[in-house]
């Protein structure tokens, strides 16, 4: 592991202007904040990441969960997953954050994993972790690896001729189908963010992944208040029952009104090269009768555009039926 | 009590097994060096042995080392540590409390987990200078030879293991899931327990191991947290 500094940040302010020394807050940055630290230490064990200097965000004030007087609800950026997946609130009006958080990782790194970490994990693309072998998203212009390469577990969706990595989060693809909003403060004041619009599709820039600047700090995530009657589940698809990344996953937030759907959000994990909001198969339903034919239409719209690689076909169909069966599950009345 | 401690080359005294003979640490430790020295002691020869000597005398201070108070099983150390030593390099190499395993170093496997406050979590991905003060246990303060914490002696009991690598991480998985919201099945508490690894494949021992203290506990036979 290259040396680094370690910081303690105690206030908000400071932790910024550390981190405001580095030229990017993406690939190759030189500053990086750590929270639970669970992927930003892996990788620098791997010299993926080589930050000179690291600021622990641990100590700031973003570790509490409040209900706001809306009914939304604030998330701080150093609440551990665990925290998040248990706590009442989410529990009751958001049970697709919960079920996400709760297929993701293990105990041990739900325990760890932090609120805002968890936004910016990083692909599990094989060879965005292997130094040895070209990728355009740990160095950009040496070419993609995955592209006829190991892809089976890699993006069907948002993808590039430079990158094809999958986004791993289970939790941004639920708060995508909640519509969170992302609030970071820099150096030159407060800004937010809509969930969809912080991630970066990868384009010919795949070593940007998120609209973070240098210098600029999650603070929080406001979920907007539950709608009323909604119901919200995560299916998650994977090789294994437990601890393992997605092959395929579903978050449906849904409202029906005598068998019918008044209000639908849906976004998919696993497929995608960000977690992937899909108003194509909300526009399918809106207003539909909840039944299978719709829903595989719904799902056949969803995954129109997706462009499999070599060993990843399997995810087209994988995907749809994993959407179908979420919705059944999201629009059951009994 | 509070003890001050910096990072040694070679200072801590030869291990001894229980029989009295030389461990299997000490003797591993000791084909090292004596491997170390045989390929360079030709050109060296007594200057060698003289900066081994001075080194087992003098703490070696490192440069960019940050100091940092760690309360381990409930006792104060203050030390010197590089900011790149994870909590489990630090705990094992430092500290000395080898009952927390390396296995993949990756947060994979499970093997080094540690309570944070009385949380699990995996060592491996976590640097000890962010720990200032904070309430570390490691598998050393769980039990004591002749006073078994529930979970341990529940592994005895059901066999809940071969090699023993992967053990002391899942116990002290077991030990912390005892306090975490986890259903009745056996299923929920394989799902909590998925993230330590057995390669000997002893699951279905330690899950049996872990339902006992739980209905034990329910039942208020044992007093099974820590």
């Amino acid at each position: 592991m290259h040396p680094f500094e370690l910081i303690r940040a105690i206030d908000v302010t400071e932790a910024i202007q550390g981190a405001a020394e580095s030229s990017t807050a993406q690939q190759g940055v030189q500053v990086r904040f750590v929270g639970g630290g669970t992927t930003l230490i892996d990788l620098m064990k791997l010299n993926v990441e080589k930050p000179q200097k690291v600021i622990d965000i641990n100590g700031l004030p973003l570790d509490k969960v409040e209900v706001l007087p809306d009914g939304g609800l604030k998330i701080g950026a150093v609440v551990r997953n665990s925290d998040l997946a248990h706590h009442a609130a989410v529990v009751r009006d958001y049970p697709v954050l919960s079920q996400a958080l709760l297929s993701g990782a293990s105990a041990q790194l739900r325990n760890m994993a932090t609120t805002g970490g968890n936004l910016l994990q990083r692909t599990r693309c094989v060879y965005f972790r292997d130094t040895t072998m070209p990728c355009n998203k740990r160095e950009p212009g040496t070419g993609c690896s995955a592209i006829g390469g190991f892809n089976r577990t890699l993006a069907i969706l948002g993808t590039s001729e430079h990158c094809i990595a999958s986004n791993p989060s289970d939790m941004s693809v639920a708060l995508t189908a909640l519509e969170a909003t992302i609030h970071i403060q820099g150096t030159k004041g407060e800004r937010t963010v809509s969930i969809d619009q912080f991630f970066l599709l990868p384009g010919d820039t795949p070593h940007r992944e998120t609209v973070v600047e240098a210098g600029e700090l999650i603070t929080f995530v406001t979920l907007p208040p539950p709608s009323v009657g909604n119901k919200s589940i995560y299916l998650k698809l994977r090789d294994r029952a437990s601890y393992e990344f997605a092959l395929a996953s579903a978050a449906v937030v849904a409202s029906v009104q005598q068998g019918r759907i008044t209000r639908i959000r849906i976004a998919l994990g696993g497929v995608g090269t960000k977690p992937w909001r899909s108003l194509e198969a909300e526009t399918a339903l809106d207003g539909k009768t909840a039944n299978e034919e719709h829903f595989r239409a719904a799902a056949e719209a969803a995954l129109r555009d997706a462009r499999p690689q070599s060993q990843n076909r399997f995810k087209v169909e994988l995907a749809k039926r994993c959407l179908v069966r979420a919705l059944k599950l999201a629009t059951r009345t009994a | 009590m509070s003890r001050d401690k910096v990072c040694k080359v070679k200072t801590e005294p030869e291990e001894t097994s229980s029989f009295g003979h030389v461990s299997r640490r000490a003797f591993l430790s000791r084909l090292g060096a004596t491997g170390a020295a045989a390929a360079v002691s030709p050109l060296l020869g007594l200057a060698q042995t003289q900066v081994e000597q001075d080194q087992a005398e003098t703490p070696v201070k490192v440069v960019g080392a940050i100091p940092v108070m760690l309360r381990v099983n409930g006792q104060e150390h203050q030390m010197q540590i590089d900011s790149r030593a994870t909590l489990l390099d630090c705990l094992r190499e430092t500290l000395h409390l080898t009952g927390t395993k390396k296995g993949c170093d990756h947060g994979q496997c499970g093997a080094c987990t540690v309570h944070i406050n009385g949380r699990r979590i995996n060592s491996c991905l976590t640097f000890a200078a962010m720990h200032q003060g904070d309430e570390i246990t490691t598998i050393e303060g769980i039990g004591q030879l002749g006073n078994l914490h529930p979970v341990q002696a529940a592994f005895v009991e059901h066999d809940g293991y071969q090699c023993g690598y992967c053990t002391s991480g899942q116990i002290m998985s077991a030990v912390a899931l005892l306090n975490e919201p986890c259903g009745p099945a056996d299923a929920d508490v394989q799902e909590l327990m998925s993230g330590n690894i057995c390669r000997c494949g002893a699951y279905r021992n330690i899950i049996a191991a872990i339902q006992e203290v739980r209905q034990e506990a329910k039942q208020g036979v044992t007093n099974a947290s820590i």
